[in-house]
Order: structure tokens, then C-alpha cells, then sequence
């Protein structure tokens, strides 16, 4: 009920870059969404710039990307650059799509990203890794 | 790093737009810290023209919003937009889409876009997003548009006192129509046949027009609800739209209902947060033993009836606000 306090984790999810399809994201959409979550879907063919705005207007603790294209190397460092300019240096990034190990292991430990999920992760994974962050918050 | 209420205020009136994302978080959040800033802001607010967007899923409305917004930014007016959406009543989570219809918004910095899930408030939806609305308008957007789904009563009460309210519809038989009789024909200054490109649209124009003829209360001086065609995703109509938009506003500032409306709209957010105090501290008030616990297990064993017992509680609710 509204009126005692009522704080929601909120997540912005976010397809950056050229992606045709966006069934992946919508499944983990759907899933953070039944485990009580608010979820912002961006849609397709989104800029950094874009994106990031709107995460801020939105106020999200969480920022998901799920990138399928290859591009991945290119847009998450400038994302991670964007967001630190803003002064929201504190919003958690995660990501998903297609990243291989050695990229993931590259924007863990040198662009503040603060979990890769590769294909066929378990949603309830994602959901108990955004649970843990907020609660550090 | 947390901004103080007063550092939000202040950064906000300075153009701060997380500011005001944050602001809007403790407001979505029933936070108290917010009241502070929420009491400042107060007097910069009321210089904005609220326009409400209602109508069944998948009408148009997010598309439309986002084409009317263009249109207000082309005349260089800056625009706030609230998507109000249902959270599921089982998990309180929701899945809130409305920006996928919005991209070409994306980037301005002079368009303020929120989504809000309704988190299955008891009355507590509209308290938020009239805040909401009074957060942007201090803000300084000039024209704040609300997109609510016309389904039920608590997003009726969301629309209803907006200044312009505009109900979507869109050609597909009648229960478009059908659905739109249920409450919302009252509301509604503007109706929009939107999907103009699908067969029915003159159909579902003319009968909309004959129920808006047959509409009880229709005076001379009354404004006319003028029924406009749109293909929102082409951007046809919309220059007809924002017309009618602004000849309502017209019609209002000249008629005087302006202020009416204002004033209608002051009295209804009062009741609504006066009904969430008040029915707090009833909830309250019967939790507490010796009070209502004790009246309760009285009407249990049949020693007092249900209205006594609640003039009881009332009772005791006003001597211990007279204290
Ligand atoms: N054919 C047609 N489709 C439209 C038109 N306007 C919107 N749509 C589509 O209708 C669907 C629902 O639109 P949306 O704006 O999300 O509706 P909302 O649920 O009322 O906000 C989307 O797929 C839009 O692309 C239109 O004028 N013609
Ligand atoms: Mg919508």
C-alpha cells in the first residue's frame, strides 16, 4: 500500500547499438518485473547518449544492456564514460547478450561494469545479483 | 552524496534534472523527506498546462504523446510527460514500455520523461502524480502530459482533473465505443479516433459523435468536445490536435473555468491526501489495544454494533488530534 513507505528497486533495460531483435531482454524484463522490480524498457537502437539520459530522468539504481551486435567494446566504455560525467558514477551497469569471457573480464575490472551475464543465464541469477547491489546501497 | 530537500529544491529550480528525477523517486516512494521540498516548490507551481491522455491499451496514446510533444518542441515549448502504468497486484513489479513509442524524444534535454508503475495504490496513485505533475511544473515545463490507461477508477481520478483531458480511441468495433461509455465520455474534453489508416475510422467518428450529441448536461456556453482524427504514427492530425489543445485552453482562461478547474483540481488532491491520512490512522488506531482492538473483539461478542464502534474510533481519533 501507498502511504508507509514504498521503495521499489527500479531497472532501466537498454539496447544499445544495432540489435534487430530484443526477445532476450524482454524475457529478463518480464522476469525482473515478477520479482517485484519496476522496469524501464528502452527499446531498440538506442545511443549512449540517449540512453543514459534517460536512465537519469528515470533515476534507476540499475542500468541492464544487452547487446547482441558485436559492438559491445565500443558503446559500454563510452556508456560507462557518459555516466560518470553525469555524476552517476553510482548507478550499477550489468550486461548480457553476446560478450565473450576475455571482453567481459575487460569492462568488469577496467570500465566499472559490475557483472557480465552470458547467454542462457538463469533470470533468477539476475534477479538475486540486482536484490544484492540495492541492498549495499 | 544525498542531496538534502533543500538541495533538491534549490538545484532543481535551477534546472537540475536529476534533481528533479530524485525528487520524484522520494514522491514515488511516499518518502517523508520529500514533504519538505514538496512545500517549497508549492508557489512555483501552476504555470504549466496539464494535458491528461487517456484510453484502452495499445489506442495510440504513447505514440500520440510522443508526436504532440514534437510539436510543442518545435514551437520551442518544453514539455514534461508522467506514463502511468498498472503494476501487477501479485508481485507490486511492472514492465513499463511506453519510451519504446517515445525514441524520438530521446535526447532533448528540454523533454522530461518519467514512467511510474501504479504500485497497486489505494488512492495513493493520484496523491503521487499530482506531486509528480506539481514537481515538473515547478520545473518550468510549459505543457506536462499524463498517459494513464482508461481502465479503471483510481487512473479516471488520475486524468479527471487535468486541464485538458484527451480520450484515445481507435477504429475495431464497438467495444471501443462500448468501453469508452463506462465513465470516461464525462471526462474527456477532446476525443481522438487515432489508427486512421485501419478500416472503421469514419464509423467510430460519427458514433462517437452522436453519444457526445446525446451527452446529458450540454449547455449552450459548454465546451464541445470536438472529436479529431489521427495516424499517430505518420504524424497526421496532430497539428489538428494540439489546436484543439489550445482552443480549449482558450475556451477555459476566457470562460473563467480556468480557475475553476484549479480549484477543483486543489480539492481533490486535498480529499485524496486527507483519505490517505485519515484512513492510515484508522488502520492505526484499530491496531491499538484498548482502542480498536478492544472495540473489535466488543462487536465480536456482539456487545456493540459496527457503527457505534466506528463512531468510537472517530471520536477518539479527534481527542487525540485536539491534544
Ligand atoms: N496502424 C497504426 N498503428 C499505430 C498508430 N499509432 C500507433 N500505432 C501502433 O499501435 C501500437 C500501440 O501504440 P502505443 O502508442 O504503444 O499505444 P498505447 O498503449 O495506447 O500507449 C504500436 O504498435 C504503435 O506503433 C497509427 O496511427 N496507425
Ligand atoms: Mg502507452
Amino acid at each position: 500500500m501507498r502511504g508507509a513507505m514504498d521503495k521499489k528497486i527500479r531497472v532501466f533495460l537498454a539496447k544499445p547499438g544495432l540489435d534487430g531483435h530484443d526477445r532476450g531482454v524482454l524475457i529478463v524484463g518480464q522476469a525482473l518485473r515478477d520479482a517485484g522490480m519496476e522496469v524501464i524498457y528502452s527499446g531498440l537502437k538506442q545511443t549512449p547518449e540517449n540512453l543514459v539520459e534517460a536512465a537519469l530522468q528515470e533515476d534507476v539504481g540499475i542500468l541492464g544492456l544487452s547487446i547482441l551486435s558485436g559492438a559491445h567494446m565500443a558503446l559500454i566504455p563510452r556508456i560507462m564514460e557518459l555516466l560518470r560525467e553525469s555524476d552517476a558514477g553510482d548507478v550499477t551497469v550489468i550486461a548480457g547478450g553476446v560478450i565473450p569471457n576475455d571482453d567481459a573480464e575487460v569492462l568488469v575490472a577496467e570500465h566499472g561494469v559490475a557483472r557480465v551475464f552470458g547467454p542462457g543465464t538463469d533470470t533468477r541469477e539476475i534477479v538475486a545479483f540486482i536484490r544484492e547491489r540495492e541492498e549495499r546501497r | 552524496m544525498k542531496d538534502s530537500p533543500n538541495d533538491l529544491y534549490q538545484k532543481l529550480l535551477k534546472g537540475d534534472r536529476r534533481a528533479a528525477a530524485r525528487l520524484i523517486t522520494l514522491v514515488e516512494n511516499a518518502d517523508p523527506s520529500a514533504r519538505q521540498a514538496l512545500k517549497m516548490l508549492h508557489r512555483h507551481s501552476g504555470g504549466g498546462h496539464i494535458v491528461g491522455m487517456t484510453g484502452s491499451p495499445g489506442s495510440g496514446k504513447s505514440t500520440l504523446t510522443c508526436r504532440l510533444a514534437r510539436h510543442y518542441r518545435d514551437e520551442d515549448r518544453s514539455v514534461g510527460i508522467i506514463c502511468v502504468d498498472p503494476s501487477s497486484p501479485f508481485t507490486g513489479g511492472a514492465l513499463l514500455g511506453d519510451r519504446v513509442r517515445m525514441q524520438e524524444l530521446s535526447g532533448d534535454p528540454e523533454v522530461f520523461i518519467r514512467s511510474m508503475g501504479s504500485r497497486g495504490a489505494l488512492g495513493g496513485l493520484s496523491v503521487a502524480t499530482n506531486d509528480v505533475i506539481n514537481i515538473l511544473d515547478a520545473f518550468g515545463k510549459d505543457v506536462i502530459i499524463v498517459e494513464t490507461v482508461g481502465a479503471g477508477q483510481v487512473e479516471i481520478e488520475v486524468v479527471k482533473y487535468t486541464h485538458t483531458c484527451i480520450v484515445v480511441t481507435m477504429p475495431g468495433g464497438g467495444d471501443e465505443i462500448q468501453a469508452i461509455k463506462a465513465g470516461i465520455l464525462e471526462i474527456g474534453d477532446i476525443f481522438v479516433v487515432n489508427k486512421s489508416d485501419r478500416d472503421g475510422a469514419p464509423r467510430a467518428v460519427a458514433d462517437l459523435e452522436m453519444m457526445l450529441e446525446t451527452k446529458p448536461g450540454t449547455s449552450e456556453e459548454a465546451w464541445k468536445p470536438p472529436v479529431i482524427t489521427t495516424m499517430a504514427l505518420a504524424g497526421e492530425g496532430i497539428d489538428e490536435l494540439a489546436a484543439a489543445i489550445s482552443a480549449h485552453r482558450g475556451f477555459l482562461v476566457e470562460s473563467g473555468l480556468l480557475e475553476e478547474k484549479t480549484v477543483q483540481r486543489m480539492r481533490a488532491e486535498l480529499l485524496e491526501i486527507l483519505n490517505l491520512k485519515v484512513s492510515r490512522a484508522a488502520e492505526n488506531a484499530l491496531e491499538e489495544e484498548g482502542v480498536g482492538a478492544e472495540l473489535v473483539r466488543r462487536m465480536a461478542d456482539r456487545e456493540i454494533d459496527p457503527h457505534s464502534a466506528a463512531d468510537e474510533v472517530v471520536e477518539y481519533l479527534l481527542k487525540r488530534a485536539g491534544r
